[in-house]
């Protein structure tokens, strides 16, 4: 998807985004954005950003697609690897942290990925954001993605210490719609994790549709042509050949292929 | 015959004894050879065009005499803007119930230089008209002077005399008019470097005062009409709060405080 010049390799999908994150009284909420972008195509129009890392912590991923996928997936293997030599000990997000971060350092940001990864563990409800470079910093609340400046702006009038969770997700809410509707590159729907640190995790894909198409698709009139019901040809003569049972290798012959 | 506005500081030319010649500019006057006087004479003929443009070759430009499309960029260097030097940051406008403000920081940056700490960048051009403007310093207030002079000459030339009413330029025709001055600029290539915000009050047919207006005009002559409008990184942090919170009958003080919250945002966020 996206070809930016004859000749030369098409553009990478990119998921020009809104990916947000948010430390609460009992947890940390993540929200993100649906839009996958080619250039100034969009690819898909509900694709998934919010990346399972952990049973308690999550990631959302900005910048080149495949290298947000890649890349958590590759480093939740590697918890995963880890809690198994651990005797099973929950995974901390420092951990997942430093993992990301070594691997973005190695490959001096010729990895495009743009991560803000959440999550609760043994020392209570954590936020990173992690560039492609590998920097990182923790913070209360923090927004990435082309849609970052809309969200921040929805943040900084509506963040507060201690909120609780029913404030937070629709404060998340608001932020990824600011980016979804004032932002070329973030659009379609809004998702949501929240983390809590009581251990329960609720993702919500689609907790908000404000660009659903589906009721519009519903209302167009088509022809009765277009659909065809089984039953509408009549069937005249039905015949059935079974293939034949038992070939074995000796029915095959064999020929030299010409090198 | 009424005092000129507070803030004026140019004379009618109706009240001088010698008034300046056609082809003034507020340059010192350089000598004058053969060549120039028929530079000249092809300038007078322009002077409409000079007029549009601000002042003949641009605020900008270095002293020399009357940029000719032959002569002058060859042997002044570059007589063009290329980049901003003192630059003014965002500025926001809101059209609420019954009127339209507008807001903006009081810093001018030199580069990464925080250099002056209370500029005015928001100023009233005339009794129904504020213009709110970012990017280079210098030529926001070249405009405001321009538009103040324009403000003086209508209110003090013959034909606003014998007129009770409709002399005075309303904000929706200051708009249209900075649109060709910056798209005239722009066309040669030496822009006035700003992102305006034009607030005011617009003109009903009958004279009376109508209809609260905001609009913007860009260095390119790009003209955008709206119920709010930010310039800048303000377009970036502050649109979709405004756009979020607006609705038509915001109060003034409901209308502040939003322009506050967005500046706010802009105070912690924007460099």
């Amino acid at each position: 998807p996206g070809q930016s010049k004859a000749g030369s390799l098409p553009a990478a999908m990119k998921t020009g985004t809104t990916i947000v994150g948010l430390v609460y009284k009992d947890g940390v909420v993540l929200g993100a954005d649906t839009r996958a972008t080619g250039g100034s195509e969009v690819c898909d129009t509900n694709c998934e950003k919010i990346h399972y890392i952990a049973p308690n912590i999550y990631c959302c991923g900005a910048g080149t697609a495949a290298d947000t996928e890649k890349t958590t997936e590759l480093i939740s293997s590697q918890m995963e690897l880890l809690r198994m030599n651990m005797g099973g000990a929950q995974s901390r997000l420092a951990t997942a942290c430093t993992l990301l971060k070594r691997m973005l350092f190695r490959y001096q940001g010729q990895i495009g990925a743009a991560l803000v990864l959440g999550g609760c563990d043994a020392n209570g409800p954590h936020i990173y954001q992690i560039y492609p470079h590998g920097s990182t910093a923790k913070l209360p609340y923090t927004t990435m993605g082309s849609g970052s400046l809309a969200a921040m702006s929805v943040f900084e009038t509506g963040w507060s210490e201690d909120m609780s969770e029913g404030d937070a997700v629709e404060l998340v809410k608001r932020a990824i719609l600011a980016g979804i509707f004032n932002d070329l590159g973030s659009g379609s729907n809004v998702d949501t994790c929240v983390i809590r640190t009581d251990g329960t995790v609720t993702t919500d894909r689609g907790a908000v549709k404000p660009n659903d198409v589906a009721p519009l698709r519903a209302r167009i009139n088509r022809s009765r042509l277009m659909t065809i019901t089984p039953g509408t040809t009549a069937v005249l003569k039905t015949t059935f050949t079974p293939a034949r049972a038992g070939v074995t290798l000796a029915d095959v012959t064999v020929t030299a292929m010409e090198t | 015959r009424e005092k000129p506005p507070e803030n004026c500081c140019m004379a009618p030319w109706s009240l001088l004894s010698n008034p300046p010649s056609a082809d003034y500019r507020p340059y010192p006057a350089t000598t004058t050879t053969p060549l120039d006087l028929a530079r000249r004479a092809a300038a007078a003929f322009l002077f409409l065009l000079m007029s549009l443009s601000l002042a003949p070759g641009g605020a900008s430009a270095s002293r020399a005499p009357h940029p000719n499309a032959a002569a002058a960029a060859a042997s002044a260097g570059n007589t063009r803007t290329t980049r901003p030097i003192v630059t003014g940051t965002s500025v926001l406008g809101i059209r609420y119930k019954d009127g339209v403000m507008l807001a903006a920081d009081t810093l001018c940056s030199y580069g990464s230089m925080a250099k002056y700490k209370d500029a005015r960048r928001l100023e009233r051009v005339n009794p129904k008209t504020l213009i709110g403007g970012g990017g280079e310093y210098s030529d926001f207030q070249a405009i405001v002077e321009l538009l103040r002079r324009n403000a003086l000459e209508d209110k003090c030339t013959a034909d606003s005399l014998y007129e009770e009413d409709g002399a005075e330029e309303c904000a929706r025709e200051v708009w249209n008019y900075l649109r060709a001055v910056m798209y005239n600029r722009r066309n040669k290539m030496n822009p006035l470097w700003n992102d305006l915000l034009v607030a005011g009050y617009g003109q009903n047919p009958d004279g009376t005062t109508g209809e609260p207006f905001l609009g913007s005009v860009d260095k390119i002559g790009t003209t955008f009409e709206d119920d709010v409008i930010a310039t800048g990184f303000g377009a970036y942090l502050a649109t979709p709060l405004l756009r979020e919170k607006w609705r038509a009958d915001l109060e003034e003080g409901e209308a502040r405080a939003l322009l506050e919250d967005c500046l706010r945002g802009l105070f912690y966020r924007d460099c």
